[in-house]
């Protein structure tokens, strides 16, 4: 199934509204929306063997919501979502993780978080060893393990 | 049909591949059959950028979410705790966090210290040259001096503490509790050819750099250059058996699918505590109605998980995150009995150093931690790169009601009947998990976490599979002998946590390994006389 037909028209309409609800945009950090173009364009091509609860996910805030969610005023749209948190089960977690996901992967958005735009793999990362006279005290103290009995040979 | 060869291994995993490395220097035929393949480290997760996505799908550790093709599936859906592994050449420590402590002394010996459950028929002694070697061939760091356990000597220096260790180690230091650098396959130095650790920060979903170990970069290619071989994408359905009650092969279906027959003089099963009973009940004939090497009954009972309580929480600075391998460090401090707990026995503290920004923001959205809406960012930037954890590791003691058997319904791709796991945490176990969490919320304070939650028992924590096959002296009262040999079939061996008689209250991939190698060092002394 392409990416295109993973989901209806509608239910990318809703995916759109109800991804903004979860994280929208903010002036303040600098970061889109999780309705952004692109950021919905990775979750579509990327939905895989999320689809089918991502489907059932969205047939569910359809229901809740009779209408496509962009009609709604922001009151109701609010209350339907709090709905769909609570009943929503597997289908509304899947739904949520999949937004999720693709947001903190977005270049803009791990920039923001001052995350380096790249895999873990191969450059990987320092750590720093720590202050090992921690360990002073532990090394103080006199052995603690509990002696056993060798077995009785047969 | 196949030739014949000397011994048929079954499973590539942890301990298969120790057995068919320490049998090697017998030059028998040597063959083992895996159901996965050779894993390919330019396609694990850490290469790209959805790595963190990806443990949501194809590098899940549940099975049943993976779902790939050399996976079969497990009905846990009776059972608080869902299994975990993973099926490949290295089985599941392609996917294990690496953290290597071994039993205590203590383990060994349940009831004739603390009266419960039984005392094992090997003890810590003589496993300890094969412990040792384990180490050697693993590649273990760590550091030795921990008063909470007998000495060790492992070959590489210990992972730094990093910032989440250090101010974990303070919290500690700051109760009076023991706390010791884990020990850890992940190699800190350059170590037989692998490289060191270089922190991607991913070790669960398999290590690109090398660094962490398992066997298919270990014991494999040595064990591959002295002669063993090792077929993949073969499922054994079966062990067969003739009228004389010995082993004379297996069935399984090869890469193509296709039925076929291998006989063998020695079969040795190492397929994990799930895997192992459920070939064992597939094995049945009119011999052995009730499953292959099962005139005790004991096949698939007595289950053993080792519950996990984890908490968590949050501090005023950064801490390691995703950028070092998982653990750092362990305590011992609520190990060894105290009746004053309330229990017997009692659990390993295993401590975190934090995670990356998918998987916080999944787990904070799902605790109610971050918030839809205006709030979210605020909150993610408070929470992404501030976590710090911890898990208490429960000594689940073996109850025989805790059982894996073959489910009536479900089977894997090749119509082979597929596991069902039915599980309970039992009464001690619950009033450890209770002991560890509050134990965890203290260590968590004093270490200045604030937001604290926890996950008790984690739900996919199923990673130790133990006491499914158990050994014993007594045939009816056990599956294999000391020496890991079917009370029943004489040509038969389990080497993998099915024979562990209790839990203990560690991760016990070192000493599944060390077990292993034990088992194929009494073969070898016995070769003889191996079928007496």
């Amino acid at each position: 199934m392409s990416a295109e037909t993973a989901l209806s028209s509608l239910q990318r309409d809703d995916l759109r509204v109800v991804a903004a609800m979860i994280i929208p945009a903010s002036e303040q950090f600098g970061v889109p929306g999780a309705d952004d173009a692109a950021i919905q364009a990775d979750i579509l091509v990327t939905l895989g063997r999320d689809a089918e609860l991502v489907r059932e996910a969205l047939d569910h805030l359809a229901h809740l919501a009779g209408m496509p969610l962009a009609n709604l005023g922001e009151t109701v749209r609010e209350a339907v979502a709090r709905q769909f948190r609570a009943s929503g089960g597997a289908a509304a977690a899947t739904l949520t993780r999949v937004v999720l996901q693709c947001y903190y992967r977005d270049d803009r958005v791990l920039r923001s978080l001052g995350l380096e735009l790249r895999p873990p793999f191969p450059k990987g990362y320092g750590l720093e060893q720590g202050d090992w006279s921690l360990l002073d005290p532990v090394k103080a103290r006199p052995s603690m393990w509990r002696r056993a009995p060798s077995r009785t040979p047969d | 049909m196949n030739d014949p060869v000397d011994v048929l291994i079954i499973g590539a995993g942890a301990s298969g591949a120790a057995v068919a490395w320490s049998l090697a220097e017998t030059r028998m035929h040597i063959l083992c059959l895996e159901q996965g393949d050779w894993m390919n480290p330019a396609q694990y997760p850490s290469v790209g950028r959805d790595w963190e996505a990806r443990a949501y799908g194809d590098y899940s550790i549940s099975p049943n979410i993976r779902a790939r093709p050399e996976d079969y599936p497990v009905n846990d859906d009776n059972s608080p705790i869902k299994v975990v592994n993973f099926n490949g050449v290295g089985g599941s420590t392609i996917m294990y966090t690496a953290h290597f402590p071994r039993l205590h002394p203590s383990d060994f010996r349940v009831r004739t210290l603390d009266g419960v459950a039984e005392d094992w028929p090997i003890d810590y002694d003589t496993l300890a040259p094969f412990f040792a070697e384990n180490d050697r061939m693993m590649g273990v760091s760590g550091l030795a001096g921990d008063p909470a356990f007998p000495p060790t000597d492992p070959p590489m220096p210990p992972l730094p503490l990093g910032r989440s260790g250090t101010r974990l180690a303070k919290a500690m230091n700051k109760l009076g509790w023991h706390w010791w650098p884990s020990d850890t396959t992940v190699a800190t130095v350059d170590y037989e050819g692998r490289a060191r650790c270089i922190n991607l920060g991913h070790c669960t979903p398999a290590c690109a750099q090398g660094a962490k170990a398992s066997t298919d970069i270990t014991y494999w290619p040595v064990a591959l250059r002295a002669g063993v071989e090792l077929r993949t994408h073969c499922r054994v359905r079966e062990i067969t058996t003739n009228g004389q009650g010995m082993a004379t092969g297996v069935v399984y279906y090869d890469k193509d699918g296709v039925e076929q027959f291998q006989p063998a003089e020695v079969v040795v099963i190492a397929c994990n505590g799930v895997g192992t009973p459920r070939l064992l009940l597939n094995s049945a004939s009119g011999r052995s109605p009730n499953g292959l090497a099962n005139s005790s009954g004991m096949v698939g009972k007595n289950l053993m998980f080792h519950p996990y309580a984890q908490a968590y929480g949050y501090v005023d600075e950064p801490t390691d995150s995703n950028r070092a391998p998982p653990t750092c460090l362990w305590s011992k401090e609520f190990y060894e009995t105290d009746p004053s707990r309330g229990f017997v026995r009692g659990y390993a503290l295993q401590f975190g150093r934090g995670i990356g920004p998918v998987t916080e923001a999944v787990t904070s959205e799902a605790k109610g931690l971050l918030p839809w809406g205006a709030g979210h960012h605020a909150a993610f930037r408070r929470l992404n790169g501030h976590r710090l954890g911890l898990s208490a590791i429960c000594e689940d003691l073996p109850e025989e009601h805790n059982r894996v058997t073959l489910d009536p319904v479900l089977k894997d791709s090749h119509g082979i009947p597929a596991p069902r796991v039915d599980y309970t945490i039992g009464e001690n176990s619950a009033r450890m998990l209770e002991h560890g969490i509050a134990r965890a919320r203290e260590i968590l304070a004093a270490a200045g976490a604030t937001d604290i939650c926890v996950n008790c028992p984690i739900l996919y924590g199923g990673w130790h599979l133990l006491g499914t096959a158990r050994m014993g002296v007594d045939p009816e009262r056990s599956v294999v002998n000391e020496w890991g040999r079917s009370h029943d079939v004489k040509n038969l061996f389990v080497v993998d946590g099915s024979v562990f008689v209790t839990s203990g209250g560690v991760n016990p991939t070192s000493t599944i390994q060390a077990i292993a190698l034990y088992i194929a060092d009494q073969m070898k002394q016995r070769l003889a006389n191996l079928f007496d």
